[in-house]
This record gives structure tokens, C-alpha cells and sequence, in this order.
């Protein structure tokens, strides 16, 4: 009963996004008030619709109704509370309610909060996220039902596929949904202006925030896969340049050029049909990044079975969204006029220049994930690039990137001067040099390219320290005024800080986990001992143990570092009573120095097990590093601008809303 | 209206046109990890009434060719693969099993019944744990074993070119070794 009802919903929300799509829009263009307004209640009772349904499919998860056929694929009765939750949204159909459910509330949200903008854009940006969701109902209802019935009901369900039990995962799809969804306000804006035919100030004003949020969303949802990976799948790796990988992290890399171009936008009134361009690509990134895994054009590791009906549709739906606003962007695009000149060194340039260092890391990285199709498709060779490609186009690619970091914040709007900000550099560029130098020397006889990096990414974070220091005037003015001027710093300069520090913190740990990773591994009986590093392990004890749906063997194993105290860890290899799946819970010690990774395989008889270690130089920097990222877009977002806008906006409604 | 403005449009067209290509082409096509290994231990009822469809010591046959078939009714190329399937399973020394995969065994005999029944025994797999031992992505795919040897595995459907060119050399050559 109460899935029939959540399908009745979704068609029902179908209806009200059919409204919200098709009167804004003629509204907005016969600047009729009474069909624009028919956009907000439309885009309110939408959400409420999708809303419900959602919560009808969870409802059928938690009571473990079978007869729901994505509930009897995907669930089971005795997975643990969080994982019966977390699974609504862990498969195909219903990973698109959800997506669709975030949709509606974007939606809803402009209608509410977008009470300051122009009417008429207000109406077009309603109209074109419910035209989205069109196409995400008609999907849904067409190809994946989630509330499908099954004739005959199974007394059990197939469960969770038991890799995907882990808190790290609950919560790494909705973050990275959330973030694609995000971009598809940023697209709709797009579109409206488009459509308006005109970009100015207050237009990024409103679209930085939402890029800023979909932005941070990316990039919570891709550490969380990443760091998941790092300690569940045992081998310690954290990024595999894996499809599906790539394909959240191009909206990422096409998102944080977003948020650098339209600041340009914003302050230079410049820039405009190129951003635009980066909204309508973030954007089909999503749309890829979500459709791709399913319509099983591309085989990944996260591939789940898939049927060509799907596959099909999908392809209609990305002709019609991505072609057609491409079409539209190609038409259109010509009537939004650049306003700010700038000169070729100034703080425009450098905003440029990371534009385009971002937007070719974006397009390495589609080739690199569509090389295996194009290659079939075009030349009938299946061949692919692996993961060495894009690590040495990337490390390539990234040092003109990370240059343009350091130079970028000390640059001035309109001109700068280059030799000035060279002399300020001196000093910093000095220690870098000379810590790339010492990098060099102690890892004589291994690469180079570490030891470069090492000095690039040091280079960076004093250099973005400087800056900081250079705007609050530290040992320039007493103290205490620079500490006043320290807290008078707005949110989004501080947003900048962090996040550029938080880059060079985290870049300095991929360099260092990337480069100098220790690897042992050994058959041990209880007694044995192994050295990695500067830690000796000896294997106490292998016991069994009993959780909640699984049964595993647990390691006992005491480590010895030179010169620290001793201390155990506890790896375990666990096998799911639902489906014969074994997953390694690999024991980690952290240090700020490195990780220690130890992981217990399988029984090679006789009472021994195999037992590998890994040493990761400086890993934890990586997710500190995205922590102090994530915290710096955070605090952007709060910034007053924004905040203010809302209510000025307001205030000036009345004057705008004549405006032609 | 400057050409440049269209470059991304074309772009997109460029990668469209290999989607639509690649929607047709199999990028699963790497060697199995079940080749030259046992079938999985496996027992599944029939499509009618109660009982066992079929089980693993089904395709133990020391006579013939056995090659196991995983379909749908669902599943469009399982549709335009069953003519293949049907002329094997006339050829004399194969003996020709299919397993239903998720499918509503309803489903699954009315889509024989309009088709014509080529197999010989068949096992409904409806939540799709079978498979999973057998290593299937998706249906229809398509398992030729000789005493119990997994010996080769075509994911997707086998067209009629593949048939002369590839399905029956493999089929005559593992005939031969069984002959020698």
C-alpha cells in the first residue's frame, strides 16, 4: 500500500514539475506576473510530492517489505539499522529519488530564497530545474520504478553488497549527489541568463554560493569514497583514476574553475559567456558522473548490472540537456557583452590562467575515462590509459596550476606588477628551493619529480601564509592592530586562505604517500615478527569473532617502533553471512608523520596468515589538508555578501521587478 | 554568430556519436577469470511447479558440449539472440542449458513459449546469486563447458557472424579434444 502510494507521488510530483516547467517559461515570456508566479507554489508542492515518496521508500526499507523488489535486492533484515537507511539511496532507482527528491528541494529553495531576483529569471531558473526533473521522473517511472512489486514475495532479501556496509559510505554517495544536484541550480541560472540574455554582478552574486555549496558537497562526497577506499579495500590506495572516480571528479575540477571565474564576473563584470560555459559543463559532468556507471557504456570497479532499455534513455536525455543547452549557449551566447578590460598581469589573468589549467585537468580526464569507448567506437581497438597516463599528465599539468596559486592572491585587479610581488616572493621561493634541495639529497639515487613537488608544495603554503600576513600588515603595524585586522578579514578572503592552504597541506601528502610508500608482507605464525620501516610487528595471537552479520578472524599484533612506545592493532578479515563476501578491516596507526596500515589475509594453513604492511609517508596530510579545504569553502559561504544579499535584495524587488 | 561559440557543441556530438556507438559495443569483453576452472557448485529449481532445474552435476556430461546460457525476458538482446540459440541447440553433441536470471518465472515461459524453447533444462535464478558465482555482469552471456570446465564465456549476445566465426570453431575444436 504505502509503495503503490509512493509510486501515485512521483507521478503526481511529475505533474506539478510539468506545471513549474511549461507557465514560468511562457510567463516569462509574455511578462505575464500571474503565470511567472505559478512557479513558486509549483516548485514548493513538488518538493513536499518527492519528498513523501522518498519517505515511502525508506519506510519500506525499514519495515524490511520484500515485496518491494529494490527493498528485496538490496536489503535484508538483520542489516543493522544505519545500513537499511543508507540503502534507499545505495541502488539504482533509488539513488534517483533521492536525486530527484534534492532536485525539487534546490528548487524550492530559489523559489524561496530567490524572492530578490528578477521575476522573470526567477521564473526561467524554476522552469528549467523542473524541466530536469522531468526527465528524472520519466526515468525513473519509464526504466527504474523504485516501488516495483514483485508476485512472488522472498522471505529474505539479497542484502547489502557487504564492502558497501561501512559509515565511510553512508555517507559518500548523498554527499557527492548532493554536490552534482547542487550544480544543476548553477546550470539552470545559466540557462535563464541565457534565455534573459544577460550576465551581470548580482547574477554571480547568486551563483557563487551555489557553486560554493555544490562545490563543498563534491568535495566532501569524493574524500569520503576516497578515504573509504584507503582503509576498507586493504591495499591502502586511495584514487585509481577508476571511472566512476573520474567521473566525480571532472565536475569537481570544472566546478572549482566556476568558483574562480565568477568572482571575475562578480568584481570585473568580465568573463561572463565563459562562465556560463562552465555552469552548462559542471553541470553535464554531473549528468555523466551519475548516468555513466548505469548505462554500461563504460565498465568500472562500481559498475552494477545494467540493461540497455536504461542505457537508452539515458542517451536521449543527455542529447536533449547537454546538446541542447550547448545549442543554446552557441546561439545565445554572443549577446552577453564583456564589460572590465584587464591587462595581461593582473589578478583577472591569473583567475584566467587557473580557469584554463583546470579546464584542460577536466578534459584529460574525460579523455582519459572515454579513451576505452572512443578507441572501440572509432577505431574498433580496445585499449585503455591506466593510472600511470594520468598521474604523469597530472603531476605535469599541475605544476604551471599550483605557480599560478602562488602568484594569483598577491596579484592586483586590472595590473599588476610582477617584479614587486618576484621580490616579495624572495624569501619564500629560498626556503622552497632549498627544502626541494634537501628532498633531493636525502632521497639521492630515487626520482626527482618528489622532490620538485616537495618544494612546490611548500612553496605554496608559505606563500599563501605571506599573503594572509601581507593583508593584515603583521610586523608592519603593532600586533594587536594586525590581529584586529586579522578578524576584520571578510569570510570569503579567509575562504580563499584555507582553502589554497589547505590545498598545499593536502598536496604535500599525496606527494609524500604517492612517492615514498613502504610495502612488506609475510606468512606468520603466532610468534613470527616483520619489519617495515621503523616498526617491527609480531604476530601474537589470530582469534574469531562474531559481529552482527558477519563472523571474522581478528590478528593481535604488538608493534615495536624504533625508539616509541609499543602499541596492538587489530586487523580484521571479515565474512558476511548474507552473501559469501570477505572484506579486510585493515588496522590503521596514524601518526602525523605517516600511517601504518596493516591488513590480515586469508589462512594459509596450519595456523598461519598472510599478513602485509604498508608504510604511508604523511597520508593523514591528505585528509587534513581536504578538512581545512572544505572548512575555508564553509566559512566562504557565511560570508556577508551573501547573506546580505537576501534582504537588499528585497528591499529593491519592487524597482527591479519593472526593470526590462 | 562566431563558429567558435558551436566548438563545444561539437565536441559533444563528437562524444555522443561514440556513445551511441558504444551502447552496442561490449567493453566487457575481458578474459574471464572462470576460464579452464570447474562450473561454481549450484542447484536452482525450474521454472514450473518444485524440484531442481538445474544443478552442477547437469553439466558434468562426459558425451557432449555443455553451454549454459543466461537470459531474461527483459532483456532485448536475449531477444535477438534466441534464433543462435536455437540453431545450437540443434546441433548434434551440445546440450544446451539456460538460466533464467531475475526474471518472473511467468515472465521467463511465455517468452519461450512465443520464442520456442531451446533449452534443455533450466534453472530460475531469480535473485541473481547464481550468477554472481558465475561471475555474470549482465544477460545475456553465454558459458561453453567440457567435463565441467568452464573453457569459454561470451558476454553479451551471440550475433550470427560470431557463430561461424567464433562460437562453432570453439565448439568443434573442444569436440576434437574429446575426440583424440
Amino acid at each position: 500500500m504505502i509503495a503503490e502510494l509512493g509510486h501515485y507521488l512521483l507521478v503526481l510530483a511529475l505533474g506539478l514539475a510539468v506545471i513549474q516547467a511549461v507557465f514560468p517559461m511562457i510567463g516569462a515570456a509574455r511578462q505575464d506576473g500571474r503565470m511567472m508566479m505559478l512557479g513558486q507554489p509549483a516548485a514548493y508542492g513538488q518538493f513536499f510530492l518527492s519528498f513523501l515518496a522518498f519517505l515511502a521508500l525508506t519506510y519500506s526499507y525499514l519495515i524490511s517489505d520484500f515485496s518491494v523488489s529494490v527493498v528485496a535486492r538490496n536489503s535484508h533484515s538483520l542489516k543493522p539499522l544505519l545500513y537499511k537507511i543508507s540503502g534507499v539511496w545505495g541502488n539504482h532507482e533509488g539513488s534517483l529519488l533521492f536525486w530527484v527528491m534534492f532536485l525539487a528541494l534546490f528548487g524550492a529553495m530559489v523559489a524561496y530564497f530567490g524572492r530578490g531576483l528578477p521575476t522573470s529569471l526567477r521564473a526561467r531558473v524554476l522552469s528549467v530545474q523542473a524541466m530536469v526533473g522531468i526527465g528524472f521522473y520519466l526515468f525513473m517511472l519509464i526504466t527504474s520504478n523504485p516501488f516495483d512489486r514483485l508476485s512472488e514475495i522472498p522471505f529474505e532479501g539479497n542484502g547489502l553488497n557487504p564492502l558497501l556496509q561501512d559509515p565511510g559510505l553512508v555517507f559518500h554517495p548523498p554527499f557527492l549527489y548532493l554536490g552534482y544536484v547542487g550544480l544543476s541550480v548553477v546550470f539552470s541560472f545559466a540557462i535563464a541568463a541565457l534565455i534573459e540574455g544577460r550576465v551581470d554582478p548580482a547574477w554571480a552574486r547568486w551563483v557563487r554560493p551555489w557553486t560554493l555549496l555544490a562545490w563543498i558537497f563534491l568535495t566532501i562526497g569524493i574524500m569520503l569514497g576516497s578515504w573509504w577506499a584507503y582503509y576498507e579495500l586493504g591495499w591502502g590506495g586511495w584514487w585509481a583514476w577508476d571511472p566512476v572516480e573520474n567521473a566525480s571528479f571532472m565536475p569537481w575540477l570544472v566546478a572549482t574553475a566556476l568558483l574562480h571565474s565568477a568572482i571575475v564576473v562578480e568584481k570585473r563584470d568580465s568573463l561572463k559567456s565563459w562562465t556560463i560555459l562552465l555552469a552548462i559543463i559542471a553541470f553535464s559532468f554531473s549528468l555523466l558522473g551519475t548516468f555513466i556507471v548505469r548505462s554500461g557504456i563504460i565498465t568500472s570497479v562500481h559498475a552494477f548490472a545494467t540493461d540497455p532499455e536504461r542505457g537508452f534513455y539515458i542517451l536521449i536525455f543527455l542529447a536533449l540537456v547537454i546538446g541542447g543547452s550547448l545549442l543554446l549557449f552557441a546561439i545565445r551566447s554572443d549577446k552577453l557583452q564583456s564589460g572590465g578590460l584587464f591587462a595581461p598581469i593582473s589578478r583577472e589573468s591569473g583567475l584566467m590562467i587557473n580557469n584554463l589549467f583546470l579546464s584542460v585537468a577536466a578534459a584529460v580526464v574525460l579523455y582519459g575515462t572515454l579513451h576505452p569507448l572512443l578507441s572501440d567506437a572509432f577505431f574498433g581497438v580496445k585499449s585503455s590509459v591506466g593510472a600511470p597516463f594520468f598521474n604523469v599528465v597530472f603531476s605535469l599539468l599541475m605544476i604551471p596550476m599550483v605557480i599560478t596559486m602562488v602568484y594569483g592572491p598577491h596579484l592586483k585587479w586590472k595590473r599588476a606588477d610582477i617584479n614587486g610581488i618576484n621580490q616579495r616572493l624572495m624569501a619564500i621561493t629560498g626556503i622552497a628551493l632549498l627544502a626541494a634541495l634537501m628532498v633531493f639529497y636525502v632521497t639521492y639515487g630515487g626520482a626527482i619529480m618528489p622532490a620538485i613537488w616537495i618544494g612546490i608544495g611548500i612553496w605554496l603554503l608559505l606563500s599563501t601564509v605571506q599573503e594572509l600576513a601581507g593583508r593584515i600588515k603583521l610586523f608592519q603595524v603593532p600586533f594587536k592592530d594586525s590581529l584586529r585586522r586579522l578578524m576584520r578579514q571578510p569570510r570569503s578572503s579567509w575562504g580563499m586562505s584555507l582553502g589554497h592552504f589547505g590545498f598545499a597541506v593536502g598536496l604535500l601528502g599525496i606527494v609524500a604517500t604517492s612517492s615514498w610508500t613502504l610495502e612488506a608482507q609475510k606468512v606468520m605464525s603466532p610468534g613470527d615478527e616483520m619489519k617495515i620501516g621503523n616498526y617491527r610487528l609480531t604476530l601474537k595471537d589470530v582469534v574469531p569473532v562474531a559481529g552482527p552479520n558477519y563472523t571474522a578472524v581478528r590478528g593481535i599484533l604488538s608493534v615495536a617502533p624504533v625508539g616509541g612506545a609499543s602499541f596492538m592493532v587489530y586487523p580484521e578479515s571479515r565474512t558476511y553471512i548474507s552473501s559469501p563476501i570477505t572484506t579486510t578491516e585493515g588496522a590503521v596507526k596514524t601518526t602525523i608523520a605517516g600511517d601504518l596500515f596493516v591488513v590480515i589475509g586469508e589462512s594459509q594453513g596450519q595456523g598461519r596468515w598472510g599478513v602485509r604492511a604498508y608504510y604511508k609517508p604523511m597520508q593523514v596530510w591528505l585528509w587534513i589538508g581536504t578538512v581545512i579545504v572544505v572548512l575555508g569553502g564553509v566559512i566562504s559561504l557565511s560570508d556577508r555578501r551573501y547573506r546580505i544579499g537576501l534582504p537588499q535584495g528585497q528591499k529593491t524587488s519592487g524597482k527591479v521587478k519593472h526593470a526590462p | 554568430m562566431p563558429l567558435k561559440r558551436f566548438l563545444p557543441l561539437f565536441i559533444f556530438a563528437g562524444i555522443f556519436i561514440a556513445f551511441i556507438i558504444g551502447l552496442s559495443l561490449k567493453p566487457g569483453e575481458i578474459p574471464s577469470a572462470l576460464i579452464d576452472k570447474p562450473v561454481p557448485e549450484f542447484s536452482l529449481p525450474p521454472l514450473q511447479g518444485a524440484g531442481i532445474g538445474l544443478r552442477t552435476t547437469d553439466l558434468m556430461d562426459k558425451n557432449n558440449i555443455v553451454i549454459v546460457n543466461f537470459f531474461a525476458s527483459w532483456c532485448g538482446p536475449c531477444h535477438i539472440e534466441h534464433p543462435a540459440l536455437v540453431y545450437l541447440s540443434k546441433i548434434q553433441g551440445i546440450k544446451l542449458h539456460g538460466i533464467a536470471y531475475k526474471d518472473r518465472p511467468k515472465n521467463s515461459l511465455s517468452f519461450l513459449k512465443s520464442l520456442g524453447n531451446p533449452y534443455d533444462k533450466i534453472g530460475t535464478d531469480l535473485k541473481g546469486r547464481v550468477a554472481i558465482d558465475w561471475g555474470v555482469t549482465g544477460t545475456p552471456e553465454t558459458f561453453i563447458i567440457r567435463n565441467g570446465i568452464i573453457r569459454y564465456q561470451h558476454i553479451g549476445p551471440i550475433h550470427q557472424m560470431q557463430m561461424d566465426d567464433l562460437i562453432l570453431p570453439i565448439i568443434k575444436g573442444l569436440q576434437q579434444e574429446g575426440a583424440s
